[in-house]
């Protein structure tokens, strides 16, 4: 089977790019400044609502519904689309969802599309593919269109250009753009605003994403804030989007608790300013030609875990990267994948479903287990403990490894009181290995603890050999 | 070989997800409401609000303008002094408008939002996206408090917009900044 392209070809494990996300004092500054801002004005947009604990409750027990019922739904939802005119496909993985595109694109005589800002499209690699096929895929939300023409990476689910300041912003623009622009934010949007301008109007397809879809109805809404995604999914003739099987309700009425947990939790508005749902196709409003490419690529797989499959009740709101101690150090791009952050590291490495992958298997360990992330899960996604549970099968497909060699050592030294204390005396000697009370390298196996953390010395004396002296 | 969707459905099938325990909708349904705080939540997205008691009256500031006017505007809004255009228009026309002037099917006090379902005096969803002015005239009866109330009411395979101020964006810095490519200026009109 061919790589998820969930994860970037060629990225290293997680602790090294970290290791070098650290040292970027320019990331470091802007990250603290967009996360700090938002973390403030999310708590504001929360604390006006008295009912924000039973809206999340609701959350979390619609989309468990949902995934109990997924077969059901999906096919609900393909009858009511189909009832209004659309048409309806089904693509087991990136390479099969990314020719339906390239396909249907080759059909509209396209060989340029516009894009609203989609996770499902970058999860699969679609623009990359679109190219090979002679295609071009026109990124039309701000930070898309930040990261494309920069030849940059994504960096939060939300805005993946929120490592860019202002002025890297406005670099990037006069460079590509061919205009002079200032560094204020009002000038950059305008900026962005004439350069598309012209695209929107004359283009002919665009691709989309969905942020939800309802079963019984076939609607589709997406969400959204500058009126690009208004754009293309009104004026083209052809529109396509690209959705996630997960990303059902059930019910309209099921709406009504998502559009008020999404906004709060992502922009921390208690609305953005604008949502769009079409069903199928209206005649005389909107493309007159609907496609809509239902992708699995790795949720089939993450549905089997009984713990793991929880990750698919994620509404893409990015609440818990903007809460995270460690993205806020690290930055996006070290998780080497398109979700990143707290649920990066549980829905990557299920979506890429190989413990072997080393890149992977490294992300389940992006985390000081703080449970932030917990807090603010708009539909209460415990991902602390997902990440403890796969942590255990990175262990559990190593196989013998020097750690599980020495949980099995340590296993059989605690079980005696006697052996723990010699124990305890051996490692007392450690002490003539630190300097100002720290050990900042130990010998193996020990290194391999040491490589990335110092450790505290030893005292000279164990507890309870004091205890014995002096209580006993 | 079994089709995508063949396989896609049987490996759901496969994974025995356990039946959900019933919703519980413990959260709140209905809402304070009413044009006040609909009008102080519509402001606080920089939209411009008036509460008014005629439409008419309200509308000179348009004369000189070329504005365009949906199917099934009332009669009386099209005042003298204005350029009224009216269907069938070019992408072009719009884009050249100088701004728009529609009704709304609902509006939501709590979070200060118009939705627009297609419907009479809103038309296609392209003459309230291109011209860079928005006017809308909200009836005070036409506010429910709350977002489930809103949806309610609504018809969901209309074509829907939610419109909860200027065009925006967060992308620099995570710091709104209103006017991206939807209208930059958006106009509320209550009538009481």
């Amino acid at each position: 089977m061919a790589r998820n392209p969930v994860t970037w070809l060629g990225s290293p494990t997680f602790p090294k790019a970290a290791h070098k996300a650290l040292a970027d004092t320019q990331l470091r500054q802007n990250l603290r400044k967009a996360t700090g801002t938002i973390r403030a004005r999310r708590a504001a947009a929360v604390i006006e609502m008295n009912d924000w604990e039973q809206l999340r409750v609701a959350g979390e027990q619609i989309k468990d519904d949902v995934l109990a019922r997924l077969d059901t739904l999906l096919v609900q939802l393909e009858e009511s689309v189909t009832a209004r005119g659309g048409v309806v496909h089904w693509a087991r993985d990136a390479a099969e969802a990314n020719q339906i595109v390239l396909d249907l694109c080759r059909e509209e005589n396209a060989n340029e599309v516009v894009k609203v800002k989609s996770m499902a499209t970058a999860e699969i690699g679609l623009n990359e593919a679109l190219e090979a096929g002679g295609v071009h895929a026109i990124e039309t939300d701000l930070a898309e269109l930040i990261v494309q023409l920069g030849d940059d990476r994504p960096s939060h689910i939300l805005v993946p250009a929120i490592h860019r300041n202002r002025s890297e912003i406005r670099e990037i623009f006069q460079r590509r753009m061919g205009v002079e622009v200032s560094d204020e934010p009002a000038d950059l949007a305008e900026a962005a605003r004439v350069y598309l301008r012209q695209k929107f109007l004359t283009t002919k397809v665009a691709v989309s994403g969905a942020n939800f879809a309802v079963a019984d109805t076939g609607s589709i809404v997406v969400l959204e804030s500058e009126g690009n995604g208004r754009m293309c999914l009104t004026l083209p003739e052809t529109l396509i989007t690209v959705m996630g099987i997960e990303k059902l309700v059930p019910t309209w009425q099921d709406l009504e608790v998502f559009l008020q947990l999404l906004p709060r939790s992502s922009t921390a508005e208690r609305m953005n300013p604008y949502t769009s749902v079409w069903t199928g196709v209206t005649p005389g409003d909107g493309p007159q030609k609907f496609h809509l490419v239902l992708i699995d690529n790795g949720r089939t797989a993450t549905l089997e875990d009984s713990i793991g499959r929880q990750a698919l009740r994620c509404i893409r709101c990015s609440a818990c990267l903007n809460v995270c101690p460690v993205y806020e150090r690290t930055g996006g791009q070290s998780y080497g994948s398109v979700y990143p952050g707290p649920i990066g590291a549980i829905l990557t490495p299920q979506l890429v479903g190989d413990m072997h992958d080393p890149q992977a298997a490294s992300l389940p360990y992006a985390s000081s287990l703080c449970g932030a992330c917990f807090e603010v899960c708009p539909v209460r996604i415990d991902i602390p403990s997902v990440l403890t549970h796969l942590r255990a099968e990175v262990v559990e497909a190593k196989g013998r490894t020097a750690e599980s060699i020495a949980m099995a050592a340590a296993a059989w030294m605690f079980r005696e009181a006697s052996r723990y204390e010699k124990a305890q005396k051996a490692g007392a000697l450690a002490r003539f290995l630190a300097r100002d009370g720290r050990i900042t390298s130990l010998p193996w196996p020990g290194s391999k603890w040491t490589s990335s953390r110092d450790v505290p010395a030893p005292s000279a004396e164990s507890f309870r050999s004091w205890w014995r002296k002096n209580r006993g | 070989m079994a089709s995508a969707r063949e396989e896609i459905l049987a490996r759901i099938r496969n994974a025995k997800v356990p039946a959900a325990p019933q919703v519980v909708r413990g959260y709140n349904r209905k809402g304070p409401g009413g044009v006040e705080m609909f009008a102080e939540r519509v402001a606080d997205y920089r939209a411009i609000v008036h509460t008014v008691s005629g439409v008419p009256e309200a509308l000179a500031p348009l004369k000189g303008k070329r504005i365009v006017a949906p199917q099934g505007v009332p009669q009386e809004w099209l005042i003298d002094g204005v350029t009224w255009l009216h269907e069938p228009l070019s992408i072009e026309d719009l884009d050249r408008a100088d701004g728009v002037l529609t009704g709304c099917a609902v509006a939501i006090a709590d979070t200060g939002t118009i939705v627009l379902d297609g419907g009479e005096a809103q038309g296609r969803r392209a003459l309230t996206l291109l011209p860079d002015y928005h006017l809308c005239v909200v009836r005070a009866d036409q506010i429910a408090a709350s977002v489930p109330e809103a949806l309610e009411r609504l018809e969901s395979t209309r074509p829907l917009t939610f419109i909860s101020g200027p065009s925006a964006t967060s992308d620099i810095e995570l710091n709104r900044v209103e006017g991206v490519h939807g209208p930059r200026t958006l106009e509320v009109l209550i009538v009481t």
